[in-house]
Formats: C-alpha cells, sequence, structure tokens
C-alpha cells in the first residue's frame, strides 16, 4: 500500500514525487511512457515567467509570482540550470503602448520587478528588436530552465530517497475501495491511500475513471516553435514577447539554457492528444508574427521543429483540488502556461492539501543528495583531464555539434531515471540535440546503448517502445 | 532509320549519347560521346546492357561488421540481383587486402568479387 | 604545449591529400588529426564507383580511392591521430583535442590546415511539417549504417532530394532488398549526374518527381506514411496535387553545409555564400597560417576535385612554413548577376605561378549563355556554354599576368544571349 500514488511524471509529479520523498512516506511514481517529462514538459516554451500576466484574482496569478521566487533554491537543490536572462515585452503601436502601460501596473501591484523604457533605451540592451518597437516592458526576474532536466533531475533526487517510479505504467482503471484504491495497469494493481492526478493532456481521462460527474475536459493546445543553432551573438539575449492577447502570450522569441534560440509557438486548439506534428500554415504563422518583434533573425540556422500541446481545459484557471466527489483524489487539471513557471508553488499548494490526508513528517536519516551531470563541456582543460584519467571513456568524443563524450553518456544510461532510448540520451546530455541532429552521432549512441543495456542494435528504440531504429541487417530480405 | 538518346554512364561525365539504328536493328552510329569508351557503352546498352556491382559482405575480426566489394568487371543487368543473393552467404575474416579476390567466377559469370578495401584484424 | 609546423584537422579526401603534398613539398613535423577510427572520411562509406578519373586516371570505389591516399600517408610515416576530435580552435593557432588514448590536449602549429569537410542538411533545417518518428534520416547517416555498419535503416523508403546521394542511396536501398517508392525533388530538374538518373532509378523503375515536395510525414512512432506534393515557381505546394505513399522510412538528401564551427569560434572571415572561410589564392584564410580546402571551404561535386584542392593547400602551407607566401597587394573577386560563389574571394597577384585557376557555381540553370570574366571593367575572358547548372562547379583558368594588370576586382557574370 502506497501513502501517495502520483499519475504523470512530468515536471509536476516530478516536483512532487521530490518534495514528497522528504517525509515518511511511501510513494509511487506511474508514467505511461518509457521515459520521464515526455509530453508538455519535453515540448514548450522553458520560460519562468515573471508573473506579470495571469489575470488577476486567479491562481495562476498567484502561483507563478510565488513561483518564480522559489526556482533559484530550486535549482540550487537539483543542481541544474536556472538563468534569469529577463524579458522584454515589446509595444509597436500606440494601442499597444496603452496596453502595455496597463500591464506594468498589473505587474507592479503584485511586486513583480519591472520597469517601462523606451525605444532608444531598450534598443541599448536589445540591439535586435524590431524597428516597429516603441516601448519596452523590463521583466528582470523572468528566467529560463530546461523543464525536462529539471523533472529528470527531481525523479533522480527523489528515487536516491525512496520514491519508486514506474515506467510504461499506464492506468487503465481506478477503483475506489474503503480508505484507498486500487489502480490498474497492464503491469499489475497498485493499491494507495491517496492519489495525485497530474496526468497532464490525459488529466480528465484520469478523473473520468473516479467520477461519473467529470465536466473537464482537456481540449490540447498546440504550438509550433523552430529551433536555432547556436550562435557566438545570439539574436537575443532576454525573452521577447509582444503583447498577450486572448490566445495567450504570442509568439516569443526565447533564449534556452543551452544557448539555442526558440521561436513560437502559435496557439491552436486540436482535438488529437497525440497531434504532435507540426503544419506549414502555423510554421508560417510563427515565422511572419515574430517579425513584428524581432528583426535579423538568422532563420537559415534552423536546426529542428517541434509542437508541444498545452494541457488546457475550457476554463482559464488551473483546477489543483481535492475532487469534490472524490475523497483523497488530488486534480491538477488544466496546467498550461504558468505550469512550469508555477510548478513549485503548485507543489506547495499541493503539499498544503495533502496535509489533510497523510501525516507529513520528515525523515530524519540523512538526504542522498543528487549528484549532478557530468557537463564535461563546461570543464576547464585539466578538469576533464582528470575525468579521462578516471575513465577513458571520457575522452572518447561521441556527440561533435555538442561535445559529449562516451563517458558522460554511458553515466546517465546507468542513474535512477536513466536514459533507455537514443532520445531520453539526447534530453540528458545532448548528444544530438545539435545542428547534424544526430547524423553523425546516432549510430555511435545506439552502439553505446545496445551494450550497456546488453540488447542488440536492432532493439534500440529512438524515442517511445514502438519506435526501433534499424529494422535489420542488410541483404536479411534478400535470401 | 531510327534515333535513340542515351546517357552515357561509363563515367561521371554522363555524356549525352545520339545512337542511330538501321531498320534491322544494327547500330550505325553513336555520336555525343567523348571517348571511345561512350561509343562502346552505347553499343552494348542495347544489346546485352552491364552494370557493375558494388556491395558488401559479412566480415568478422575487423573495425566494422562489412567488407565494401566490387565486381571485377561488369556484369549483365538482369543478373545484379541474383549476384545479390550469392553475396548474401558470404563470410570472410579479418585481415583482408584491397583487391583480394573474394569469390571467384561469381555465379558462373565468369567475374570475381574483389575487396574494395583492405581491412585489418582487430581484437 | 606541444607545438607541430603544420596540423591537419580532418583525415578525409582533402586531409590527406594535403599531408601528402605538404610533406612532398618539404614540411616533415605533421599531424593529421581524424575524429573517425581510421582515415579515409566519408569516402569509407561511398562504396560506389566513380572516384578517381581525374587524380587516378581510373574508376574507384571510395574506400580504394581512400586507401591510396592512406597508403601514401603511411608510407611517408606521417603522423596521425584516431579518435582524436578538435573541439576548440584559436586564432593563436592553438587547439584543443581529445582522444581516449591520450585525453585533452592542447597542441600549437606553425600552420593549420582546415579540412572538416562538410555536414548534411537535415529535415530539421527545412521544417518539414509533419510528426518527428523513427524513421527519418539524412541520406549519410543511412548510408554510413547499410555500407559500413551493416543494418538496414528500412523497408519501403521514400526519398527527398535527387542530389547524388539521394540517387545512389536509391540503388543500394534496393538492391539491398528494400523497395524504394519514390524520389522527390523540389527543383524542376535533379542535381544529381545523369549517369545517376538512368542507373541508380531507372534500371531499377523508381519514379522521380521533379518539382515536388514532401508536405507532411506521418506516424507517431516509426514513419507510417509520407506525402508529397507538386510545387509552384516559388516552391509552394500547389494544393490538391497531393500523392501519398505506404513507407517506413523517409530519407533526405537535401545538401551539404561545410563543417565550420571551429573556424568560426577562432574568428575566421566567412563567406555567407559559400559558408565556408574566405579564402585567398594559397587557400588561405583570414587568420595568418591558416588554409582550408575540400568542402569545408565549399561543397564540390567530385571527390577528385576536393584532392586536387587539398594538394594546393598542402603546397601553400608548405610555402608558408618556408615564408615564401607574399602579402600584400590584393585582389578581391566578385559573384556577379547568375553567380553563386567563385573561390578563391582573393587574390594576391604575387604569389600566382602561372595560372590561377578559379571555381564557381551559376544560381541556376542556363542554357546557350556567355561566362564573362572582367579585369575591373575591361572583359578579359568570354567563355561560350551550352549549358550550365548550379550542382556543376564550374573552372576557369586564368593567366598570371592577366589577373596582375586587374586593380581591384576581379568579377564573373552571366551574360544571356540578347534575343
Amino acid at each position: 500500500m502506497y501513502d501517495v500514488l502520483i499519475i504523470g511524471a512530468g515536471i509536476n509529479g516530478g516536483l512532487l514525487a521530490q518534495r514528497l520523498s522528504k517525509y515518511n512516506l511511501r510513494i509511487a511514481l506511474l508514467e505511461k511512457d518509457n521515459d520521464v517529462a515526455n509530453e508538455a514538459t519535453a515540448a514548450n516554451s522553458a520560460i519562468i515567467h515573471s508573473g506579470h500576466d495571469p489575470k488577476t484574482g486567479t491562481l495562476k496569478a498567484k502561483l507563478n509570482v510565488r513561483g518564480n521566487a522559489l526556482w533559484d533554491d530550486l535549482c540550487k537543490e537539483l543542481k541544474v540550470d536556472f538563468i534569469r536572462n529577463g524579458a522584454f515585452v515589446v509595444a509597436v503601436n500606440d494601442e499597444e503602448k496603452l496596453k502595455l502601460n496597463e500591464l506594468y501596473h498589473q505587474a507592479q501591484e503584485r511586486g513583480v520587478p519591472s520597469r517601462l523604457l523606451n525605444r532608444e533605451e531598450a534598443i541599448l540592451l536589445e540591439p535586435n528588436l524590431s524597428d516597429l518597437v516603441i516601448e519596452v516592458l523590463d521583466l528582470p526576474s523572468t528566467g529560463i530552465i530546461s523543464p525536462w532536466e529539471v523533472t529528470i533531475a527531481a525523479v533522480e533526487d527523489a528515487m536516491n530517497n525512496g520514491l519508486e517510479l514506474f515506467l510504461d505504467h499506464k492506468v487503465t482503471n481506478i477503483d475506489r475501495k474503503e480508505g484507498y484504491f486500487d489502480v490498474t495497469t497492464p503491469k499489475g494493481v497498485f493499491q494507495a491511500k491517496v492519489i495525485i492526478n497530474s496526468a497532464g493532456l490525459y488529466s480528465d481521462d484520469i478523473y473520468a475513471m473516479v467520477s461519473k460527474q467529470n465536466s473537464y475536459k482537456i481540449t490540447p493546445r498546440r504550438g509550433e516553435y523552430y529551433v536555432l543553432d547556436r550562435a557566438i551573438k545570439p539574436v537575443v539575449s532576454r525573452t521577447i514577447y509582444p503583447l498577450p492577447s486572448e490566445k495567450g502570450k504570442g509568439v516569443l522569441v526565447v533564449p534556452t539554457i543551452h544557448d539555442n534560440i526558440l521561436i513560437g509557438p502559435n496557439s491552436d486548439i486540436i482535438t488529437n492528444k497525440e497531434g504532435k506534428d507540426n503544419t506549414s500554415a502555423a510554421l508560417q504563422y510563427v515565422k511572419e508574427q515574430v517579425a513584428k518583434t524581432v528583426k535579423n533573425i538568422p532563420m537559415h540556422t534552423v536546426i529542428r521543429t517541434y509542437v508541444g500541446l498545452r494541457p488546457s481545459h475550457l476554463e482559464y484557471d488551473f483546477v489543483i483540488e481535492e475532487a469534490k466527489d472524490v475523497k483523497n483524489f488530488i486534480n491538477l487539471i488544466g496546467i498550461d502556461s504558468p505550469g512550469i513557471a508555477s510548478a513549485p508553488a503548485i507543489t506547495e499548494y499541493v503539499l498544503d492539501i495533502l496535509s489533510n490526508m497523510v501525516p507529513l513528517n520528515e525523515k530524519t536519516e540523512p538526504r542522498i543528495s543528487r549528484r549532478p551531470w557530468l557537463i564535461l563541456n563546461r570543464m576547464t582543460v585539466e578538469e576533464k583531464q582528470a575525468m579521462f584519467e578516471k575513465d577513458s571513456k571520457f575522452g572518447q568524443m561521441i556527440c561533435r555539434c555538442e561535445h559529449v563524450s562516451e563517458g558522460e553518456i554511458v553515466d546517465v544510461i546507468h542513474r535512477n531515471a536513466g536514459a533507455k532510448t537514443v532520445k531520453a540520451v539526447k534530453r540528458r546530455v545532448r548528444a544530438g540535440a545539435g545542428r547534424c541532429q544526430g547524423g553523425f552521432c546516432e549510430p555511435r549512441v545506439i552502439a553505446i546503448l545496445a551494450r550497456e543495456l546488453n540488447i542488440k542494435p536492432t532493439e534500440v528504440l529512438l524515442d517511445s517502445d514502438e519506435s526501433t531504429i534499424l529494422v535489420g541487417e542488410t541483404k536479411e530480405n534478400l535470401a | 532509320m531510327k534515333k535513340i538518346e542515351m546517357i552515357c554512364i561509363v563515367c561521371p561525365m554522363s555524356c549525352h549519347l545520339e545512337v542511330e539504328k538501321n531498320d534491322d536493328g544494327s547500330i550505325l552510329s553513336v555520336t555525343g560521346n567523348s571517348c571511345n569508351r561512350g561509343d562502346g557503352y552505347a553499343r552494348k546498352e542495347l544489346t546485352n546492357p552491364t552494370r557493375m556491382l558494388t556491395s558488401t559482405i559479412k566480415i568478422t575480426g575487423a573495425i566494422y561488421n562489412r567488407l565494401p566489394v566490387i565486381t571485377s568487371s561488369d556484369i549483365p543487368k538482369g543478373k545484379l540481383f541474383e549476384v545479390m543473393k550469392a553475396l548474401a552467404s558470404i563470410e570472410v575474416t579479418a585481415p583482408v587486402k584491397m583487391n583480394d579476390v573474394i569469390v571467384t567466377n561469381i555465379c558462373d559469370l565468369g567475374i570475381d568479387i574483389i575487396a574494395s578495401r583492405s581491412m585489418e584484424k582487430v581484437n | 604545449m606541444k607545438h607541430f609546423e603544420l596540423i591537419i584537422i580532418g583525415g578525409g579526401s582533402a586531409g590527406l591529400s594535403a599531408a601528402v603534398s605538404a610533406f612532398e613539398n618539404g614540411v616533415r613535423d605533421i599531424l593529421v588529426l581524424e575524429r573517425d577510427k581510421e582515415l579515409g572520411g566519408i569516402l569509407q562509406q561511398c562504396i560506389h564507383n566513380g572516384f578517381g578519373v581525374h587524380t587516378f586516371k581510373e574508376e574507384l570505389s571510395g574506400p580504394s580511392f581512400a586507401e591510396r591516399f592512406i597508403n601514401l600517408v603511411k608510407e611517408k610515416h606521417i603522423s596521425y591521430k584516431l579518435n582524436a576530435m578538435v573541439i576548440h580552435l584559436n586564432d593563436d593557432k592553438t587547439l584543443e583535442y581529445v582522444s581516449p588514448e591520450e585525453g585533452y590536449n592542447v597542441i600549437k602549429a606553425s600552420a593549420i590546415i582546415l579540412a572538416m569537410g562538410c555536414r548534411e542538411r537535415t529535415r530539421g533545417a527545412i521544417a518539414v511539417p509533419g510528426y518527428r518518428p523513427a524513421g527519418v534520416w539524412s541520406a549519410g547517416t543511412a548510408q554510413r549504417y547499410i555500407n559500413m555498419e551493416g543494418f538496414m535503416v528500412g523497408k519501403k523508403i521514400f526519398i527527398l532530394g535527387s542530389g547524388d546521394i539521394g540517387l545512389i542511396m536509391a540503388r543500394r536501398l534496393t538492391l539491398e532488398g528494400a523497395e524504394v517508392k519514390g524520389v522527390a525533388e523540389i527543383m524542376p530538374y535533379s542535381n544529381g549526374l545523369p549517369r545517376n538518373i538512368k542507373q541508380c532509378l531507372e534500371d531499377f523503375n523508381i519514379p522521380l518527381f521533379l518539382s515536388h515536395t514532401i508536405t507532411k510525414i506521418d506516424g507517431l512512432d516509426r514513419v507510417s506514411g509520407v506525402t508529397i506534393a507538386q510545387v509552384d515557381e516559388s516552391m509552394r505546394p500547389i494544393p490538391n496535387t497531393e500523392k501519398t505513399f505506404d513507407v517506413d522510412t523517409v530519407l533526405f538528401s537535401i545538401g551539404l553545409i561545410p563543417e565550420n564551427a571551429l573556424s568560426e569560434e577562432a574568428n575566421i572571415e566567412m563567406d555567407p555564400k559559400t559558408r565556408g572561410p574566405k579564402v585567398d589564392e594559397s587557400y588561405q584564410t583570414s587568420l595568418n597560417g591558416v588554409f582550408a580546402c575540400g568542402n569545408v571551404l565549399h561543397v564540390h561535386d567530385l571527390v577528385d576535385f576536393v584532392a586536387e584542392e587539398g594538394r594546393k593547400a598542402g603546397i601553400a602551407a608548405a610555402k608558408y612554413i618556408n615564408s615564401q607566401l607574399e602579402e600584400g597587394r590584393f585582389v578581391n573577386t566578385l559573384a556577379k548577376k547568375g553567380i553563386g560563389y567563385i573561390v578563391p574571394q582573393r587574390i594576391h597577384p604575387v604569389n600566382l605561378d602561372k595560372t590561377i585557376e578559379l571555381m564557381f557555381r551559376v544560381t541556376k540553370q542556363y542554357k546557350n549563355v556567355e561566362i564573362v570574366i572582367k579585369n575591373d571593367d575591361e572583359v578579359l575572358r568570354v567563355i561560350k556554354k551550352k549549358h550550365l547548372a548550379p550542382a556543376e562547379m564550374e573552372k576557369v583558368i586564368l593567366k598570371a599576368s592577366d589577373v596582375a594588370l586587374c586593380q581591384q576586382t576581379l568579377t564573373i557574370e552571366v551574360v544571356e544571349e540578347v534575343a
């Protein structure tokens, strides 16, 4: 019997698991896919918004402002990157200038660090703002993270401290019993006193397993993005927002913690929860829209496009509560933007709800803190050489674009919540995330995964369990 | 008389050839070729088309699992797949030297299969 | 810090050829750094024949061509390191490389030859709509799996791009038992050699769809299908011209990009047209003592020309080491109407022997035109051309004495016949 069972290993499930691993509780984290951070957490804008923009009086506004403040300590604890690179909201005409002023006052009222800059002041800081920009709202507390790295780190840290992670465990049924739940997966039935539904895009389906009066409906909002190659002089150093509209924050230009630039997203309401396909119409729209805010974008350095599905529902605000009709069942529904920025505050908020359901007694034994990722690319020659002298695999370069050694890849395969697929390796160490998109390193990564997992190269997966890469040996089909 | 246009595949020059055929099917002339090989190619292509075949065979004990090979001369176009099938069952062990004959008289075509590189024995 | 007279980055056809020629011109203290586990570069996966017609006067397979150069390097005892990746290059001609034998090393050279080759343009670079499942590759990666590692990448294949790599892969996959359902080319003509259209596609009845591109890739896990559509003159898909193919694999053969991360890191001046460094008649870049040759400089069609460029860069580096390269007055080359780029981008007349070879590409297909070369505004040479295509590199050899007369700019342009 688990005290708490979390469904969905996205950023909120992961951070909750990490927080709960500090208490004397037995916790299970169930994930339908073969890796954590595989849905909305893997594909979004990766921004820690300041909290200037959600509608006043909403949970979104409250948790975003609070969440923004918690990221420094959280990332320090998880030993992952967090950069407060700041953001500009730009106005391109007089009407927008008025709205920008309203936004400035809203930010001030919430205590969000902010100031207005005229064009001349702004251009000194971001020379590639478009010629249309006339006024700017500067939001220096805005930051960037890697949502999947945060999630992977959180789950690893939690597992070091007792969390049980079950990948490839898609929940198919939940039965309400006397004082507990039976949670069915194809790989077995789990019993838990409390369930946290952090299933993102599928949170409505999960809730429907326990409630007949389910009024929640997830309607994914698809956002499409371009990724630009790392550049010696990136086009912007801050996140650049247009003025927000009813449809969301608009098409952004976002530096990433890995020195790429993201351009996107659009926002299309779709019905297919697996509709992660890029469309030429949206890519065209993104390209046109971004020209309003930033110029000189080197579109010839695009290395990839991607799609993120925001787990939006019919209402504006987050739903974070004990289900009204199911005791000990906590819903996290409609956690779209600013879901990532708010995540540490969402953890606090859920913990507060949870404190009425299970006793939260802190563990007395010392925590086994997570080992930071080995990133040789950031080390001095002497430090790298010291790593090499311990293991020569740190001297075998595998990814030429992002400078990832074999030693780093082997390390992430054998950690808690370790990498089992080519994509999982890419998420953790960035092999294949560079300008050649795995053209050089993929055969080498496949060979390493096959060797370390003791499987055949033809069994190595790109991503999902059905995503076989190599279909056989040459001439097999000839005989 | 009949004119046929074709592209010479003897070398990367890819000359545009024009072949004039008599009514009895015999070849009257070949033009457009930059060298004599073009003439020969055109005549052969219309009577008995042939191709060089490059492929790989299995090798053990070498740096990779495959050894690239090439036919010692061009083979009838219609025999390409037959030779490929025959190569499927060939396996060699390193070391191999470039130009080593791997299979003699493959599929009774009077043509050999040649290693197109050397592969040393590795541990 | 260890010092070498000449360090060559890359042990493919350009780097090996440069090493041999530098040695033949008197340089002895040479180090070749190769990131793969053997010398030869991309030639080792190009198992088809057709290489060496110019260099060796015979047709060789890629590995055979490479082996001839590898043998020369070994006979001359030129030192080289394998699995040795250069990860940083600085403008003081120091560089950092790493290998599993030695770890991380910083070394310095009097002269450096950049011979890193190129990389493939990816599906991501052209933002092809659709899903991102397994089974989508650039053609060269698929070629490595099949020809070197011995793995099949798919059973039912569609290929975008009719350059030679795409065409050759269509034949290779077919011969290995896969079904190639078609090749689409966005241009109204193929960029491949006509002989490859014949022997790689027509021989196997593989359809070629000109003026078509991929508009969607389907498949959540593995590719399950691909949709192509005809494009209009501005390359936009035309509605209702879609065709769908049931395939499990899509290969992209959509061009090559010189691999210049290191050059950019060292602040070497780049030509946005070639995406390679700007060089002079001696293949010297904007950084004194750093030379570039082969596909890192500009993308070539034939390996013979890569090797030839390597040979010339090797000679020039040897001259530099012996302080025989002069600086001083130079002439710029300028690509005008119809010309995409010219290599070299500048010429020091003082360093020319008897002639200079200019390499260039046109921007589109032309028929019955003149290529006009001018010294400043004075016509130097007119060459009549029946046929010009961007896929074919053009060359012209000029007399050193003619170029010496040029004051500032040597231009090349395409002049169409006035009707």
